[in-house]
């Protein structure tokens, strides 16, 4: 381990990625393979016998697809089983029996035995390979015993065709194995395996039997069963590190060793990437594998790029983090990225052959190890007889001509100002003037006018201003200097040039991408509706690959709706969403993405028969929806760098989605809770607040109609009859105030505001009032000459009379109530003042809140609303309310008016 | 009180204060025809002729509104308007487009009885033809002929808008007056939508006729709606 961490504290990323591959595993199925050494250890038949036993355990358990053996034994144990119908598929004529996977989706058991992990489906199937197959059973929460040879482990695969001879096509990537919850190995001793290949027990297809009995040979055998044997050890190790990481069990925690592999586009970068595996596995560390497309390399030719391509991703399948760099030096490329990874080890293969230009120029190898510091190289031979791909020499480009033409003429130039200088010029500086011109056209056209454009100045200046004139002898040797110095100026020039270009082309290529990302998530985190995220992310897609797109988004059900059938119901398709002509089949595909969270079709490995990849909308919490993209040019999609660049960007806007889909569902919620919140304490105080009146109408009423004529004195029956009329009157004032909350409450306040004179209020308000106001003391103060100020009449009419009867509520009857209005600071202030008991202790702010009341078992009712509906006013009017204790003592509410309009549109 | 007695045409939608109102008319002396919905109300004022309409603004088939507009094609005599408390602006229409006065819902009977009298007053006044020109108020007088205003006795010098102002609203004693009806009379129907005027000029006359201008005795204020001159009978 090349860095041991000092504290034994889990990473919190692992731990992270632990809580989520646990849960994962929760609702997954768990997947165990029974794994052999080859055909014959007795896999299937192991299988078969673990299912028995769960079977008499009462576990529900189904044979999804048990390759035909033909063996009594094998036979006998699968009969107890309910076995699924294989289905029938044609193919070039032949009648294949296949395993039916919606079959044993439909039939869900608990636990399905499926034969042979690595084997491949005919086309027509969903998936090209069974493993597929398998994870989905798994996704689906059904738990699966498979089987599986060592030699079919894709990382395996060389080594087992080196040892055998025989390479087999069908692998199972080894992230999947590694990912398997249980690994069985059916262990048997190639003697007794020979013996049972003998006695006929081992089932083999006819006519693959010559090529096995080669492949049987004891000495394979042993290198097979050492092999399966030790991936198995790597397993169980692997768990045990797991183990250990999961309790902290200290020692363990050191920076994994970080392998990078360097591919090409030479048949030798499959063997390196495997090796790559191999070794990164060894030493429990990540693996990354790269490939620097230098300007040499992008004029590969199509089937070339194809295979590069191909390699890199089987090496994501393999489990490495792939990386499609472009550069002008591959080792400067692969070395930057190697210390921004952390990279421990680089991994090369050996040029197959030194050429006299290796020799001359530092190969890769030779680079890479100059500049690798501390990061070991490591250098692995290529296969005998295999020869690299010839790289293509650099097409010349077609219309040079003209280029050498324009050099020559720039001599031509530079020797007719020469010609005109000579009498003043020494040859020293008659030389600059060439040197101009062959710095002009290096810069301006490459290496090889520049080089025409040297050798043409150099001669020109030697015969035409050099003596002996008019002959290329050279009579000083030092102008051979100039010479020299003339023709490596412009092949320096021209070389920096060219790289400069080059290097400027890879950059606006780098950047266009970052740009497009980055203007994406701008616009994501500007747009708030879902339909503006869509196109967002729409427009930026197609801006980048082209062709057409779609995001589908499934309905209530969680079925992926058909933006189309929008159109062929007669309905408008939603807003931000174009047509997309899904074609019939393809919805199941989407659908298929969307349930699985990953993406199909197009250049996927499911459901690839089609000419649209469908990309899930993976956001944090759940799977939003669906990219329906069908590219312009469909290669594009093979480029692992677009391809990380469309699900960067279709991630990005699926959390912008969720975001935007969070954040209104919150907004409703909190409304939702606020709104009950209000609705309930209004109930209980409604309740508590008109029982009271209540009550005595009732009793007062139904007194007077139970009395006989005469039965009742006079003065009761008035005092009964007041008492009616005041607590009526009472009630009439609490609804009064409840209708002003909810009309303010409804549409906020909407002002009419006319020029008010304060005074005209006050006298307007007292007079309503006189009932309340009968035996009480009222002063009035209105400052003289107040201007007019603009206000809501009616509502300023009802702050007073809210603020008074307050007063008058909460103080004994008999006590003064002082009115005063001035102007001060542009400002009207009015002051209510009594001589009551004062504020009550605490926050006096919290009086105008709502429902609030100064004394919770104040008699004087009023739900406390009368303080808040002021507030509301005052607000609205752009002004200010407090209350505070009166110098010697009682209260006093002041609330201020602004003298001037507010500018229009800033009402409330 | 009236006699004959005075016929009243009640259009209210709401049984129980139909029910209570009808009996409160015909306790004082009114003879009450009810209706329950506005059609109903406009025929049978076309074929009662009553010499007052009580009218409920909120009616199930027809608007309030509607009904003073078609009343007030033909029919002359005082209209007067209940209202729930939230209509200002209903109020306010139902005044302009020539309703007498308003009540606001809900309302004691005495309140009803009061602006009852002052609408059948002025009925009685201008059938009469009150051209003496002279109003005499409990210790103010406004003498037309002369245009002179004495207050206890003393001459109180009002400019002639002033003037003009205390006369549109001491000849309708009682009688609440929109603030647009008040700037038409008295400043012109140019000047309708100019309520400040009505504020300064109120203000001022407050202060030369009123006791105590914050707590006025004549010139009372109708919040939303506009002025009236107390009715002091």
């Amino acid at each position: 381990m090349a860095v041991e961490r000092s504290d034994a504290r889990p990473d919190p990323d692992a731990l992270l990625e632990r809580a989520r591959l646990e849960a994962q595993a929760n609702a997954r199925g768990r997947l165990k393979v029974f794994f052999g050494a080859s055909a014959g250890v007795g896999k299937t038949y192991a299988m078969l016998q673990a299912a028995r036993k769960m079977q008499a355990e009462g576990v529900e358990t189904v044979a999804g697809y048990i390759e035909p053996h033909g063996r009594p034994e094998t036979e006998a144990l699968l009969a107890g089983l309910e076995t699924l119908r294989p289905r029938q598929i044609e193919h070039r004529g032949i009648v294949l029996r296949e395993f039916d996977l919606d079959a044993a989706l439909h039939r869900h058991p608990r636990l399905l035995l499926v034969d042979e992990f690595a084997h491949s489906n005919p086309p027509g199937t969903r998936h090209p390979k069974r493993w597929q197959d398998i994870a989905e059973l798994l996704d689906a929460g059904i738990d699966v015993y498979t089987t599986l040879n060592v030699q079919h482990l894709e990382s395996l695969n060389d080594v087992v065709a080196q040892i055998t001879g025989v390479r087999v096509r069908e692998t199972v990537p080894d992230s999947v194995f590694e990912r398997a919850d249980e690994v069985e190995l059916i262990d048997l001793p190639p003697d007794d395996l020979i013996g049972r290949l003998h006695e006929g027990k081992v089932y083999v297809p006819q006519r693959a039997r010559r090529a096995l009995e080669a492949f049987f040979r004891k000495g394979n055998l042993i290198a097979l069963r050492q092999l399966a044997l030790r991936a198995t050890a790597d397993r169980v190790d692997a768990a045990m590190r797991e183990y250990r990481a999961r309790h902290a069990i200290g020692g363990t925690w050191a920076a994994g060793e970080r392998v990078l592999v360097c591919v090409g586009p030479d048949a030798l970068s499959e063997r390196l990437v495997r090796r790559a595996r191999r070794l990164a596995f060894a030493l429990h560390g990540e693996w990354l594998a790269a490939y620097v497309e230098t300007p040499r390399l992008q004029r590969l030719p199509r089937a070339a790029r194809d295979g590069v391509l191909r390699t890199l991703k089987l090496a994501e399948s393999l489990g490495a983090q792939t990386f499609n760099l472009s550069g002008e030096h591959v080792a400067d490329e692969l070395l930057a990225l190697a210390r921004q990874r952390n990279v421990s080890k680089i991994i090369v293969g050996k040029p197959a052959r030194a050429r006299l230009r290796d020799r001359l120029r530092p190969g890769l190898v030779e680079a890479l190890i100059r500049g690798s510091g501390d990061i070991d190289v490591l250098v692995v031979t290529s296969e005998p007889g295999r020869t690299p791909v010839e790289l293509p020499r650099l097409p010349r480009r077609s219309s040079r001509w003209p280029a050498y033409l324009l050099g020559l003429a720039a001599v031509a130039l530079a020797t007719a100002l020469c010609a005109a200088l000579f009498r003043v010029l020494g040859p020293a500086n008659l030389v600059m003037i060439y040197l101009l011109a062959v710095v002009w056209v290096a810069a301006r056209h490459g290496r090889g006018p520049s080089v025409l454009a040297a050798f043409c100045s150099v001669a020109l200046f030697d015969f035409l201003f050099i003596e002996p004139y008019f002959s290329f002898a050279v009579s000083d040797t030092q102008y051979l200097l100039t010479f020299a110095v003339m023709l490596g100026v412009g092949l320096l020039i021209s070389n920096l040039t060219a790289q400069a270009r080059r290097r400027a082309a890879v950059a606006r290529h780098r950047e266009r991408r970052m740009h497009e990302l980055n203007a994406l998530s701008r616009e994501l985190a500007r747009e708030r509706t879902r339909e503006r995220l869509v196109a967002a992310l729409r427009r930026h897609v197609l801006a980048m690959l082209g062709g057409s797109a779609a995001v589908l988004f499934p309905d209530a059900a969680g079925h992926v709706q058909d933006p189309e059938r929008f159109c062929t119901r007669g309905r408008t398709p939603p807003p931000g969403q174009m047509l997309f002509p899904v074609p019939g089949n393809d919805i199941g595909i989407a659908q298929w993405a969307y349930d699985h969270q990953r993406s199909a079709g197009l250049g996927t490995d499911t459901l690839a028969n089609t000419d649209t990849v469908y990309v899930p909308l993976r956001a944090l919490q759940r799977c939003m929806g669906v990219l329906a993209l069908r590219p312009g040019d469909p290669r594009q999609l093979q480029v692992p760098e677009q391809m990380h660049l469309l699900d960067m960007m279709v991630s990005q806007a699926a959390i912008a989605i969720e975001r935007s889909d969070l954040s209104a569902a919150a907004q409703r919620a909190s409304v939702e809770v606020e709104s009950e919140r209000l609705r309930n304490t209004l109930l209980s105080a409604i309740s508590h607040d008109f029982r009271t009146p209540l009550a005595t109408i009732i009793g007062a009423a139904s007194t007077l109609l139970s009395a006989t004529p005469g039965g009742i004195d006079e003065g009761h029956r008035q005092s009964l009859l007041q008492s009616l009329l005041a607590e009526a009157q009472r009630l009439h004032r609490l609804t009064g105030n409840l209708l002003d909350l909810s009309r303010f409450d409804a549409n906020g306040l909407q002002l009419e505001r006319q020029w008010l004179a304060i005074d005209d209020v006050i006298g307007a308000v007292l007079a309503q009032l006189q009932g309340l106001l009968e035996h009480r003391a009222v002063h009035v103060t209105v400052a003289p000459d107040l201007p007019l100020f603009p206000g809501d009449e009616t509502l300023l009419g009802q702050l007073l009379v809210n603020l008074i009867e307050n007063a008058a509520k909460h103080t004994p009857p008999g006590t003064p109530i002082d009115i005063d209005a001035d102007a001060a600071d542009g400002a009207l202030r009015v002051a209510v003042r009594d001589r009551g008991p004062g504020l009550p202790a605490g926050d006096s702010a919290r009086l105008f809140e709502k429902f609030q009341r100064g004394r919770p078992e104040d008699a004087q009712s009023g739900f406390g609303l009368g303080l808040s509906i002021a507030r509301a006013i005052v607000l609205a009017h752009g002004g200010t309310i407090s209350a505070s204790a009166r110098e010697g003592g009682g209260a006093e509410f002041v609330f201020t008016l602004p003298l001037q309009a507010p500018v229009a549109g800033a009402d409330g | 009180m009236a006699d004959p007695k005075a016929s009243v045409v009640l259009i209210e939608d709401d049984p129980q204060i139909r029910r209570f109102l009808v009996a409160a008319l015909e306790l004082h002396g009114y003879a009450p025809h009810e209706a329950a919905t506005a059609n109903e109300g406009l025929r049978l004022v076309t074929s009662r002729q009553p010499d007052l309409v009580i009218l409920d603004l909120g009616l199930p088939d027809l608007s309030g509104l509607e009904v003073i507009r078609r009343l007030r094609e033909w029919y002359t005599r005082p209209i007067l308007v209940l209202s729930a408390r939230t209509r200002e602006q209903d109020k306010v229409a139902a005044l302009d487009l020539g309703a007498d006065d308003y009540l606001t819902k809900p309302f004691g009977i005495d309140e009803l009885l009061a602006r009852l009298r002052v609408a059948l007053r002025h009925l009685a006044g201008r059938q009469s033809g009150d051209a003496d020109g002279r109003i005499e108020i409990d210790g103010l007088v406004i003498d037309a002929g002369a245009r002179r205003v004495l207050k206890r006795g003393a001459d109180v010098h009002l400019t002639p808008r002033e003037y003009r102002l205390l006369l549109a609203l001491a000849s309708q004693r009682g009688k609440v007056l929109t603030h647009r009806h008040l700037l038409r009379e008295v400043w012109g129907p140019s000047h309708v939508e100019s309520p400040h005027y009505l504020r300064i000029y109120m203000r001022a006359l407050r202060a030369k006729i009123e006791d105590d201008p914050a707590r006025p005795r004549w010139l009372l204020t109708e919040i939303g709606v506009g002025y009236r001159f107390a009715d002091a009978g």
